[in-house]
């Protein structure tokens, strides 16, 4: 029953800084419930079980992303300009259009026969992560380390100053 | 609760904002959080099938290669976005129409 009610105020919590994140006039408004959104999708992930990208949702992007969208922020207004505010254009025909894709993604996820098996509980995931990713995915993380590289690389050289 | 199709609704909700954010959204950062939102809800369908549809552990995996992925892709967006900024005066996606001044 309490593990109930936390669910549900973690799906509350999530969707309605995720709302706030899409609908706030003021962009660091928005950053901040990010902040909350990110949180309550960690949180969700426990409820599924993955307690290891939990952690490493709330590290990558609660303590990178989110603080690299501050800086973008704070480097592309003025921070004298209190109100850094922004522009909605065509709420109502954007609205129309979502919602009908929510309608055919709830239609779908109702009606599709999920093929679905019987679950255990595991006792950790880090351990069977760590074996996965250096047996099977040996290849897949080679190349997310390459890409991380080169977006490194191109991040720096993109931002930095031609002197 | 614990049932497949509501990490399911809950990750078509936030589907559905992100690309709202997507479409509606004028300031190039804004766009990007309503990316990080889509990323988000992707991620949660990866998962909730790791635990109801027998995907087990190489869902993480997937849900962690889509973490990295954001990271780069966050970086270089940012960069990106600075860069626009330096040259246009504006991060207004719909202003920045020509690829040179």
């Amino acid at each position: 029953m309490m593990v109930d009610i936390a669910f549900w105020f973690i799906v509350l919590l999530t969707i309605g800084s995720a709302l706030t994140v899409v609908l706030n006039e003021k962009l660091i408004y928005s950053a901040i419930a990010l902040l909350f959104t990110l949180f309550g999708v960690a949180a969700l992930y426990v409820f599924l079980w993955a307690d290891f990208l939990a952690g490493v949702q709330v590290v990558i992007y609660v303590g990178g992303i989110l603080v690299l969208i501050i800086f973008g922020i704070m480097l592309t207004n003025r921070i004298t300009s209190v109100n850094i505010s922004h522009t909605s254009v065509q709420r109502g025909i954007g609205g129309i259009a979502v919602v009908g894709i929510l309608f055919v993604l709830g239609v779908m996820i109702l009606n599709t026969p999920w093929h679905q098996t019987e679950f255990v509980e595991p006792v950790q995931t880090t351990a069977s992560i760590g074996t996965l990713l250096m047996m099977e995915y040996l290849l897949p993380f080679e190349v997310a380390s390459l890409l991380l590289l080169a977006a490194l690389m191109g991040a720096a050289m993109l931002s930095r100053r031609e002197d | 609760m614990d049932s497949l199709n509501t990490y399911l609704f809950i990750a078509a909700i936030l589907f559905s904002l992100g690309l709202f954010g997507v479409i509606t959204r004028r300031n190039g950062v804004a766009v990007l959080m309503g990316i990080e939102l889509i990323l988000n809800a992707a991620n949660l369908n990866f998962l909730a099938f790791a635990k109801y549809g027998g995907m087990n552990i190489s869902g993480h995996i997937f849900a962690l290669f889509v973490i990295i992925m954001a990271a780069a892709e966050a970086a270089v967006a940012l960069a990106i976005i600075i860069n626009i900024y330096n040259n246009f005066h504006t991060i207004n996606v719909d202003d920045v129409r020509g690829l040179r001044q």
